[in-house]
């Protein structure tokens, strides 16, 4: 089993004009993805363009695996012109996924856009347990509503022109909802992915009130497997060796050396436990 | 058929090698590689203290090519030493250590280092773009790099060693010349390109660091081209480096005059590319009826140059 294989193209089906839904079929055996992990996909033969692309796993069906994209540059405008058939590279599962929930836990999802794509297994795998919180900017960008309506029954909508659901960001639909359910803040755990500034202050929520929680990030990426230390991001470190915890009155005290170091996306990530990540 | 070449007195099985910064510690590639087939490793630049690299974004596709501004993150020696090498030594291929350092003492301490380590090869980087100090700003001033390649030099007993030039510099036989005289016994070329990108929505520049360092088939006919006119200026061995993809690739360098090859960016598109170039290598000689490899090194036929110009 190899981590990087060919592929064929079963579908790829467009949503809207700018979202699509790509279903590969792996050509020999490849391992089973877990949720937040992601793939690179080929978007050409030729050296231009010449990486791969980091794309969230999205779902695993019969047919084989799926991926939600958006038509945003170069390397995906020739993906949605790939037609069924066609037989590609691909390189995955890639990277760290979202931790399995606590069982007494109770998950809320937190997802902004194309960021859907990440969540959208942890929806499938502990559907009677989490709330889903999904924003987009209009209703076009508001994806797979019919399978999530089936998946959860407590889905919460917002876009930004209120065409859809609450005007207004997924980041307002969580405040509303913790502001609801305060006392009941210790047995929420988070998982969000979407664009940074929506991480960013699910991030900043979730310290504030105690929360613990899981961020998928994104940043460029050439290998996928932690070989040329591109998609760095900035996290809190702590210095090798640190000094034993000691306890002291009022609690735990110890010395952690805090120091801010480089992760790579790719392998410590994509997935990164909320705190960690330095804006 | 017989495919392994040298470089001075080290032996590789075939010219395939991993440029310094593409191919992490090994370890990295050893899912999709078996390191056994290898020419050499060569590992990621390192340095006496660890370095943290630069803020992202650190990476960027360009047209045919990509730019990085990593800024040489590493481990540093210490961790090298006892983390990253003897992983490494499990596997039958040499293993050549990338270093950098500040000043020249630096370059002397870590050849030192390395060289009583047992590791086969030093490869000077005096040609990284993305460092404030050290890297480029040694390997484009003439008088520098003859001092800081003698002294290490001086140092090196066992390993090969090798200096790693920036194309960054108006002649470079030139650079290539001070390095055989200098004591170096090959030279790598070439290192990536400086360069940059902007974005134009936002009018920011596409790195973090601002300008980075070209890589990636964008760059191979410039390296090509220098691998030559080093080729005809020196007697010493030439590592090709610059955009190879494939076998194609591979042995255009060698005819250019290389006498072993690294392979770098074709990592990050296609982790067995190293791999696919030994086997295409293989099919190459076979179908040219050629029984050793060192007859393609510097074979190109200058005179027929006017021929198949569109191929």
């Amino acid at each position: 089993m190899s981590r990087y294989f060919t592929a064929e193209i079963i579908n790829n089906l467009p949503l809207n004009n700018k979202n699509v839904l790509l279903t590969i079929k792996p050509l020999e055996p490849v391992p089973d993805p877990e949720p937040g992990q992601f793939y690179m996909l080929a978007v050409s033969e030729s050296h231009d363009p010449l990486l791969k692309r980091p794309f969230s796993f999205f779902r695993k069906t019969p047919e084989g695996i799926q991926f939600l994209y958006e038509v945003k540059g170069r390397g995906t405008m020739m993906m949605k012109d790939f037609k069924s058939g066609k037989v590609i590279n691909a390189l995955g599962p890639l990277g760290k996924g979202y931790p399995e929930p606590e069982s007494d836990s109770t998950p809320l999802l937190i997802a902004g856009g194309i960021g859907i794509a990440s969540i959208f297994p942890l929806i499938e795998a502990y559907s009677n347990r989490v709330y889903v919180f999904y924003g987009a900017r209009d209703k076009a960008g508001l994806l797979m509503l019919n399978e999530l309506k089936k998946l959860s029954d407590k889905l919460n909508i917002s876009t930004d022109d209120g065409s859809v659901g609450k005007q207004g960001t997924v980041v307002d639909l969580l405040t509303d909802f913790l502001t609801r359910h305060s006392s009941l803040v210790t047995r929420y755990s988070l998982y969000a992915c979407g664009r940074k500034s929506m991480l960013e202050a699910v991030s900043t929520i979730a310290l504030e009130k105690g929360i613990k929680g899981y961020i998928s990030a994104e940043e460029n990426m050439a290998c996928g497997v932690g070989a040329c230390l591109g998609c760095a991001v900035k996290v809190k470190g702590i210095k090798a060796n640190p000094p034993l915890p000691t306890f002291t009155k009022g609690g735990r005290g110890g010395i952690i050396n805090s120091e801010i170091i480089y992760k790579m996306v790719c392998k410590e990530g994509p997935v990164f436990p909320i705190g960690e990540i330095v804006w | 058929m017989n495919v392994s070449v040298s470089i001075a007195h080290l032996n590789l099985k075939n010219p395939v090698m991993t440029a310094s910064g593409t191919f992490g510690y090994g370890e990295e590639y050893s899912e999709f590689v078996d390191l056994n087939r290898l020419g050499a490793i060569i590992v990621k630049g390192i340095s006496l203290k660890p370095m943290e690299g630069n803020p992202p974004p650190r990476v960027c596709e360009t047209p045919c090519g990509m730019l990085n501004s990593i800024g040489l993150q590493n481990v540093g020696l210490k961790r090298f030493l006892k983390e990253k090498l003897p992983y490494l030594k499990q596997f039958d291929a040499p293993v050549i250590v990338n270093i950098l350092a500040n000043t020249i003492q630096g370059y002397v301490h870590l050849s030192k280092a390395l060289d009583d380590s047992g590791v086969d090869g030093i490869e000077l980087n005096v040609s990284c773009p993305n460092v404030k100090k050290g890297g480029i700003s040694f390997g484009t001033d003439k008088k520098t790099l003859a001092r800081l390649i003698s002294k290490a030099r001086q140092t090196v007993k066992k390993a090969v060693l090798i200096t790693k030039l920036s194309p960054n510099v108006s002649n470079i036989p030139e650079f290539s010349k001070i390095a055989e005289d200098s004591g170096s016994d090959a030279v790598s070329l070439i290192n990536t390109i400086p360069g940059m990108a902007i974005d134009i929505e936002t009018r920011k520049p596409r790195l973090a660091n601002i300008t980075g360092g070209l890589s990636g088939p964008a760059i191979k006919p410039v390296a090509v081209r220098m691998v030559w006119e080093s080729y005809n200026t020196v007697k010493i061995p030439i590592i090709g480096i610059g955009g190879i993809m494939n076998a194609h690739d591979a042995i255009e360098f060698m005819l250019a005059g290389a006498t072993a090859v690294a392979i770098g960016t074709a990592n990050f598109v296609n982790p067995k590319a190293t791999v696919t170039i030994v086997e295409g290598i293989g099919e190459y000689l076979r179908r040219k009826n050629i029984k050793d490899i060192k007859e393609i090194i510097g074979g190109l036929n200058a005179a027929q140059s006017h021929h198949n110009l569109n191929n």
